[in-house]
């Protein structure tokens, strides 16, 4: 291995030489064929090649106008998807660290920072949102986290209104992406204050489970590892909860976020599910709700696989790397960062909304 | 340890059993199809030198632009470099489908009719959000 280096190392000087010799070389040889010519002759020639010249020059920089206005960047093609890799893969090990689903932290970022229209970031970021919860799925449900009876009928609902979600999302772009511009700025400015504000219960009192959650049977027992224990759940207000998903699954749709950061405090403080299995059932959740919307997006064209490919695999290392580090990190300072980074992004989305409409 | 009471349930396993499959399926599908895309292996529909132009563009223009339909369109090119992608995508937003297929016979057996009708109706809006019905009016 260290031989190859020191290859590497010789070869890449000899390398550079060698080409700046042949630039050279090509140089000169143009040079000696001027000078051969007759001097009028050449003069002339040279006066209509400096003329040329200009006129090349000039239509050079009329095409990288045009292209830079086409296309909003002058960058190589493949510049923005590995910078759109990179980004999401810290993405995914932040949103690990700081206990947020990606697709919270996909949509803003990418749609204020990068030149992608809102289109194919939203549709990316219910893939990104889907896959990371069809990754974390089955683990989940083998160890009996996350809780497939709690889950079948929020997931019906939720997704009915996520598709409803999706078509109207893609209906309001049309109109003008301001409008989801605007609403993605306070959707993700209202998550930093539920982030900031909302209390957890790691084991809600729920005395008794109301009528409906006895007929569904939506109730269940897993062993909590940190304290040892087998805790016993059952849920309550289930009439209400599952209402309140279809207002989640619409905006799930609407703005291609995944619905973690609303699925939880309903389940956890509205329903009074234990917090681990909340967080655990809504991350199962999101490979429901956001199938429906993804296939609305799929089937609408809005899933461009060079915006879509890179980020979904860029957040999935990305987790798996923050997954690893999780014991070592410090989560409290992500997540800080984390909410510092969404409270940018929001507002970063008004403005862009806003301008949109002329008002910024 | 986690005694008996605790166990996931049989059609809980078998979700995570089928949504295992299409899970590892879809992401080391996307890792194939990336490195053909990326690569330039197979032609694409959008060349990637062009894909500047139609990125920043609404979808309704993109479409226009490069002549690709709504619904299923996608489907017929699966030949092409960027729309080789769609099968692992296909895979990781379909596999919830065949998850919830998998766990109806196991609900009739227990007798578990609720739970399977409210199965039985999830795989209906999934088939219909993924069959492109809703998503293909007005396209071109």
């Amino acid at each position: 291995m260290k031989n190859k280096y020191r290859i590497w190392k010789k070869a890449l000087p000899m390398a550079a030489l060698t080409v700046m010799l042949l630039a050279a070389s090509v140089q000169y040889a143009a040079a000696e064929d001027t000078q051969s010519s007759p001097a009028g002759t050449m003069q002339h020639e040279g006066e209509v090649m400096q003329h040329e010249g200009a006129v090349m020059q000039h239509e050079a920089a009329t095409m990288q106008e045009a292209m830079t206005e086409e296309t909003g960047s002058t960058m190589a093609w493949w510049m923005w998807p590995l910078i759109l890799f990179g980004s999401t893969f810290f993405m995914g090990i932040a949103a690990v660290l700081a206990g947020v689903g990606g697709g919270v932290v996909f949509v803003p970022i990418v749609s204020g920072f990068f030149p992608f229209h809102i289109d194919f970031v939203r549709g990316a970021g219910l893939l990104v949102a889907l896959a990371g919860a069809v990754a974390a799925g089955p683990g989940l449900l083998k160890k009996g986290m996350a809780d497939l009876r709690l889950a079948i009928p929020i997931g019906l609902i939720a997704s009915v209104a996520a598709i409803a979600g999706a078509q109207l999302g893609l209906l309001a772009s049309k109109l003008n992406p301001g409008y989801i511009q605007v609403g993605l700025g306070l959707v993700i400015l209202l998550i930093v204050a539920i982030m900031l504000k909302a209390k957890k219960s790691d084991f809600p009192d729920v005395p008794k489970s109301d009528r409906l959650s006895e007929v569904l049977a939506i109730t269940g027992i897993y062993h909590d590892e940190a304290s040892g224990k087998d805790i016993d759940w059952r849920i309550h207000r289930t009439p209400l909860g599952l209402s309140l998903f279809v207002i989640i699954g619409l905006m799930a749709g609407f703005f291609g976020l995944g619905a973690g950061w609303a699925n939880v405090p309903v389940l956890n403080l509205l329903l009074g599910a234990p917090l681990k299995v909340s967080v655990a059932t809504s991350k199962f959740l999101l490979s429901i709700t956001d199938t429906s919307a993804a296939w609305i997006y799929i089937n609408k064209g809005a899933v461009l696989p060079m915006i879509a490919v890179p980020s979904v695999l860029g957040i999935m290392l990305g987790s798996l790397v923050g997954v690893k580090i999780l014991a070592k990190a410090k989560p409290a300072f992500i997540k800080w960062m984390v909410i510092g980074i969404l409270l940018f992004a929001g507002g970063k989305a008004l403005q862009k909304g806003l301008s949109l409409f002329g008002i910024l | 340890m986690a005694g008996k009471n605790t166990k996931a349930s049989d059609e809980q396993l078998i979700y995570a059993k089928v949504l295992e499959k299409g899970m590892a399926a879809g992401l080391l599908g996307l890792f194939v199809t990336c490195g053909i895309y990326m690569s330039g292996m197979l032609d694409s529909t959008v060349p990637v030198q062009d894909i500047q132009k139609y990125w920043s563009m609404p979808v309704d223009d993109y479409m226009h632009a490069t002549g690709i339909k709504r619904g299923w369109d996608w489907a017929g090119h699966l030949g092409r470099g960027d729309f080789l992608n769609f099968i692992p995508i296909a895979i990781l937003a379909g596999i919830t489908i065949l998850s919830y297929i998998a766990i109806v016979p196991v609900l009739l057996r227990k007798n578990d009719k609720i739970y399977a009708v409210i199965a039985i109706l999830e795989v209906i809006v999934l088939v219909v959000a993924a069959s492109g019905i809703l998503g293909s009016g007005g396209g071109h």
